[in-house]
């Protein structure tokens, strides 16, 4: 599956439900041909809605349409639907409970060739702070295609976001993904990578130049930021004594952060964050050469791993 | 056309009385909420409730119940009043406005409170909420009306433009907006701090068809939201022209009772000029 990129992998999937499920209905705000929500748009005109660029008013009309008791998926791009409509997310989905489902395409820097601007890179931290609302952030196409029944039956929000690029397959034929649920990858006793979205496969190539160096490191794969699976962050955490994290998303209030609320509770051991500083990053040529410009590299992960190994070990020492 | 049918005008004026006294001792009582526009709703808010809309308040949840939402949520002790009034839930209930733990929150908040469509507070949502509850009805087989009401202060945001434009793009009769339009917002007058007008030729430019009405005249009230039920080409806006502070002498068409508490000097003359309104 990893020659198409994931939002043609969500996309497809998508249409596909819609065939089974006539609840769903889908919003999009004039970006449908870059969402792929135009797969469903094409097999099922009458519950499709191009709303033009209302972001805004788009969240609000998803609102009223789960109030009658219909499951929307709101489609933008991550940046727009996070942002711009942030207040209706927080006040007529979070906050009212609606059982809207808003998917961020272009997430991170994935729209590599439009820059900044189009990057989605504070996302899940906006997210992650609204109640109610469950956050997604599948691995690899096979992973967003299985979510979308799941996205559609949590009785609650959803925020999912996906990936414009090609990213790497993960999981095999027999994955099935549970909300709220992280999986291991492979086994470690030395220090645990933990991953979500796109740095997943990153994390797995990291894992064997770490083995190549006699480091045996463990790769979790969560494609839920929340609810997070603190008791696997738990279990890794007290299993290896050092974890580092890896998102493509800034270290501010993503996903490790999630990790590290949870060892804050539960016994700290020492963390590395891969992600982006608190930078905006820059356009690239492609995704790839993008992300490793700015810190999302394998060798980032590696370096990170090393280094916290090396915090580990003097913490043994002491 | 109600102009014959003096006893429900009556009732409906009275329950419109009832629903300013109510107001009046919630925000007294609590020292907080928002009187000003919460009078220049009380007769559309009436109107709604003792007569026009399709609800079931023993069955609050039918699916093909008209739906309301008040998107100018601030007016929230008003339509508690309706909904307690309507038998939503008890009338002693109003007295634990804002108190912790109590099902009346200081704007209306729909998972905790009986009869509340939607939670609101924040300005500007309750039209393209209503244009999805309509978009979602044409695919089923419930029929019902949806009604909005908007302030003018509402019409300021940005966002309800956009829901303005999606209304006409999809021709959405199923659902009715109405206007509070009484022209004064927290900061002063409506049309110096941010105009609106000219208003009805915006709402004709967006595609809607308008009634205007004095938004006190039960008879106007319900003549049009009956008239906007025949329309069918296009969506609606009833301009409901008002007065804030609408009731109180001391606080028609003034900023400051957008959101005031009375003294207890101002609550007893407040309450003395509102009992005089009864008939």
């Amino acid at each position: 599956m990893s020659d198409i990129p994931q939002r043609q992998a969500y996309g497809q999937a998508l249409a596909d439900y819609g065939d089974k499920n006539q609840d769903v209905v889908v919003l999009d705000a004039d970006v449908s041909t870059s969402t792929l929500t135009s797969y469903f748009a094409a097999r099922h005109p009458e519950r499709f809605f191009n709303l033009g660029v209302t972001e805004a008013s788009m969240v609000d009309v998803g609102v009223g349409m789960a109030l009658i008791g219909k499951t929307p998926f709101v489609n933008t791009f991550a940046a727009l639907l996070t942002l711009r409509a942030c207040e209706q997310i927080r006040t007529c989905v979070s906050y009212a409970n609606t059982r809207v489902k808003l998917i961020g395409g272009y997430s991170g820097v994935s729209d590599y060739k439009d820059g900044p601007t189009h990057f989605a890179t504070n996302d899940v931290a906006v997210m992650r702070s609204l109640p109610n609302i469950a956050v997604l952030s599948p691995a690899d196409n096979r992973e967003a295609a299985a979510l979308v029944p799941l996205v559609a039956e949590w009785d609650s929000p959803v925020y999912m976001r996906i990936s414009r690029a090609v990213v790497p397959d993960v999981f095999d034929a027999s994955y099935e993904p549970r909300i709220g649920k992280g999986v291991v990858l492979r086994d470690g006793d030395d220090v645990a990578l933990l991953a979500t979205g796109s740095m997943v496969a990153r994390c797995i190539s990291a894992s064997a130049r770490l083995a190549e160096r006699g480091i045996d490191a463990a790769v979790v794969a969560f494609s839920t930021i929340k609810p997070l699976d603190g008791d696997l962050v738990n279990a890794t955490a007290r299993k290896t004594g050092a974890l580092v994290t890896a998102e493509e998303h800034t270290v501010m209030g993503g996903f490790g952060s999630a990790v590290v609320e949870v060892l804050a509770r539960l016994g700290p051991v020492p963390v590395e964050m891969v992600g982006l500083a608190d930078t905006f990053a820059e356009t690239g040529p492609d995704p790839e050469t993008l992300m490793d410009a700015w810190g999302l590299s394998v060798e980032d992960i590696v370096r990170a791993a090393v280094m916290v190994l090396g915090r580990k070990s003097h913490r043994s020492n002491r | 056309m109600h102009i014959h049918d003096f006893g429900l005008l009556k009732e409906i004026q009275e329950q419109a009385a009832h629903i300013r006294r109510d107001v009046l001792d919630m925000v007294y009582r609590r020292q907080a909420g928002h009187l000003g526009g919460s009078y220049s709703a009380a007769e559309i808010l009436a109107s709604l409730y003792f007569h026009h809309l399709k609800i079931d308040p023993s069955n609050p949840t039918l699916p093909d119940r008209d739906r309301f939402i008040l998107s100018k949520g601030h007016a929230a002790a008003a339509l508690y009043s309706a909904l307690a009034r309507r038998g939503f839930f008890p009338l002693e209930e109003l007295a634990t406005w804002g108190k912790l733990g109590s099902r009346l929150q200081g704007h209306p908040d729909r998972i905790k409170t009986p009869g509340v469509e939607m939670s609101s507070g924040f300005l500007g949502h309750g039209l393209s909420i209503a244009v999805g509850m309509a978009l979602a009805q044409r695919l089923c087989k419930e029929r019902f009306h949806i009604y909005v009401l908007m302030s003018d202060g509402d019409m300021q945001s940005g966002v309800a433009w956009e829901g303005a434009l999606t209304a006409s793009k999809y021709c959405i009769s199923e659902a009715t907006v109405i206007m509070d339009f009484n022209d004064v917002q927290l900061d002063g007058p409506g049309h110096e701090i941010m105009p609106l007008e000219p208003l009805r030729e915006k709402w004709r430019s967006f595609g809607f068809s308008v009634i205007e009405i004095h938004g006190h005249n039960i008879l106007q009230c319900l003549d049009a939201l009956d008239m906007a039920l025949d329309i069918h080409s296009q969506p609606t806006v009833i301009i409901a022209h008002t007065t804030k502070g609408k009731g109180v002498s001391f606080m028609e068409n003034t900023a400051k009772w957008h959101g005031a508490v009375p003294s207890e000097q101002q609550y007893i003359q407040a309450k003395s000029e509102l009992s005089g309104v009864k008939e």
